[in-house]
């Protein structure tokens, strides 16, 4: 069965990654939505594009000091063909590269009843915060509503709020101060990553996931 | 002996905006010929502007001329990778210039894959064929696009890509709300949407 991709960064998370100018962790799950999405992919190579074009055009503000050309670089030899082709794990490619996983091997740590989640490390720690969470069938989802962007991918089984309902490879593109209560579907347990660019936020959601969470 | 190189350079080879139809011309005898005298001109074309970008991103003169030769360096090595139905020779100059600043500057993963590895990794039969064709008709269509757009529009998307700032950080810079910053991108970006739609 292919997955239909309904739900897609808005394009201001797009021309940030484009840019890169979006945290770190935001971008690792627009990376990984990318690695699922062809159009998001296509739209990111026409920023790209306008990048390179302001890049290209803008006014030369070094006052023109001479730059040095390199000797002839060495060739290698062959360039490592390295890039092994894709896995056919269900992690999404660049986070299992990145962090040498795969969807069994990740080492989850019980948040509370039903709740899993596995931190992925950051280069600088302080950016905010990214991490795989796992929910049992029927579970709500810890509650959001933060302040900074968070990004939510799922990876496995499906979750809805009022916005929809969220599958395979949908990215849910959360803006300040959006209230929204997601509830597992009930036919499997759901797999995402979430970013978030508020480390502290997260903290504080990882607090009240701890706590009793069956009051609807 | 003339050189034949320097015999059949077009005038006006070292002014602004020559690029366009030598590009891929100088790639592809990078690629094949590894000929130095094409690296030396892509350089003297490329290096300063690569540089000025990375100065613009808060590199001091010292990294971004290393920045700048660690770019155009990278191109010489991978030349072999590149194709120009991939897509634009310029974009790519620009995703290897923009890693190596996120590496280096920011301190952080460089998440942004190179254009090169998107075409690697995706299988070919799941981007419509039409998508990929014409890269330089897109790129003409993205620069004409870049010229007519509002300067309230131009400022924000220049913030972004040029300065190397954040949203929230071009909304403090500019004493803008953040959701006037956003609308303008998005603003921008269906100028850009509509401007290549006869061509997806």
């Amino acid at each position: 069965m292919s997955t239909v991709i309904t739900h897609h960064p808005d394009s201001t998370t797009l021309l940030s990654y484009a840019a890169a100018t979006i945290a770190e962790p935001l971008a690792a799950v627009v990376a990984a939505h990318l690695s699922m999405c062809p159009r998001c992919r296509a739209e990111v190579a026409d920023l790209e594009l306008l990048g390179a074009a302001i890049m290209l055009s803008a006014p030369d503000c070094s006052s023109g000091a001479a730059l040095k050309v390199p000797a002839r670089p060495a060739d290698v030899a062959k360039l490592a063909d390295g890039r092994v082709a894709h896995s056919n794990d269900r992690l999404p490619a660049p986070i299992s590269a990145a962090y040498a996983l795969s969807l069994d091997s990740i080492p989850w740590k019980r948040l509370g009843p039903g709740v899993w989640h596995h931190r992925l490390a950051l280069r600088q720690e302080g950016d905010g915060d990214l991490r795989l969470l796992r929910i049992a069938p029927g579970r709500k989802m810890p509650d959001h509503g933060h302040g900074g962007a968070e990004l939510t991918l799922v990876i496995e089984g499906a979750y809805r709020d009022v916005t929809g309902q969220y599958r395979r490879g949908d990215i849910q593109d959360v803006d300040e101060g959006i209230e929204h209560q997601p509830i597992v579907d009930t036919d499997g347990e759901c797999i995402c990553m979430i970013a978030s660019e508020q480390p502290a936020r997260f903290k504080s959601l990882v607090g009240r996931l701890t706590q009793p969470w069956t009051r609807m | 002996m003339l050189h034949p190189t320097s015999a059949t350079r077009p005038v006006g080879w070292m002014t602004r905006r020559p690029f366009r139809g030598t590009m891929s011309d100088l790639l592809s005898r990078i690629a094949t010929d590894r000929s130095e005298d094409a690296f030396r001109s892509l350089f003297k074309e490329f290096g300063p502007r690569v540089r000025n970008f990375m100065m613009q991103q808060g590199a001091d003169a010292g990294l971004a001329e290393e920045l700048a030769q660690e770019t155009l360096i990278t191109v010489w090595r991978k030349a072999s990778l590149y194709s120009a139905e991939k897509g634009s020779a310029t974009t790519w100059i620009y995703t290897i210039a923009r890693n190596l600043r996120t590496d280096h500057i920011r301190r952080q993963r460089a998440w942004q894959e190179l254009t090169d590895e998107h075409a690697q990794k995706i299988p070919s039969d799941d981007v419509p064929a039409d998508e990929v064709m014409d890269a330089r008709q897109r790129q003409v269509r993205v620069q004409t696009v870049l010229k007519q757009l509002p300067p309230d529009q131009v400022e924000v998307v220049k913030l972004a890509f040029m300065d190397g700032l954040p949203h929230s950080e071009i909304a403090t810079r500019l004493s803008l709300p953040l959701g006037t910053v956003k609308s303008r991108i998005r603003l921008a970006y269906q100028k850009l949407r509509t401007a290549l739609e006869d061509l997806q």
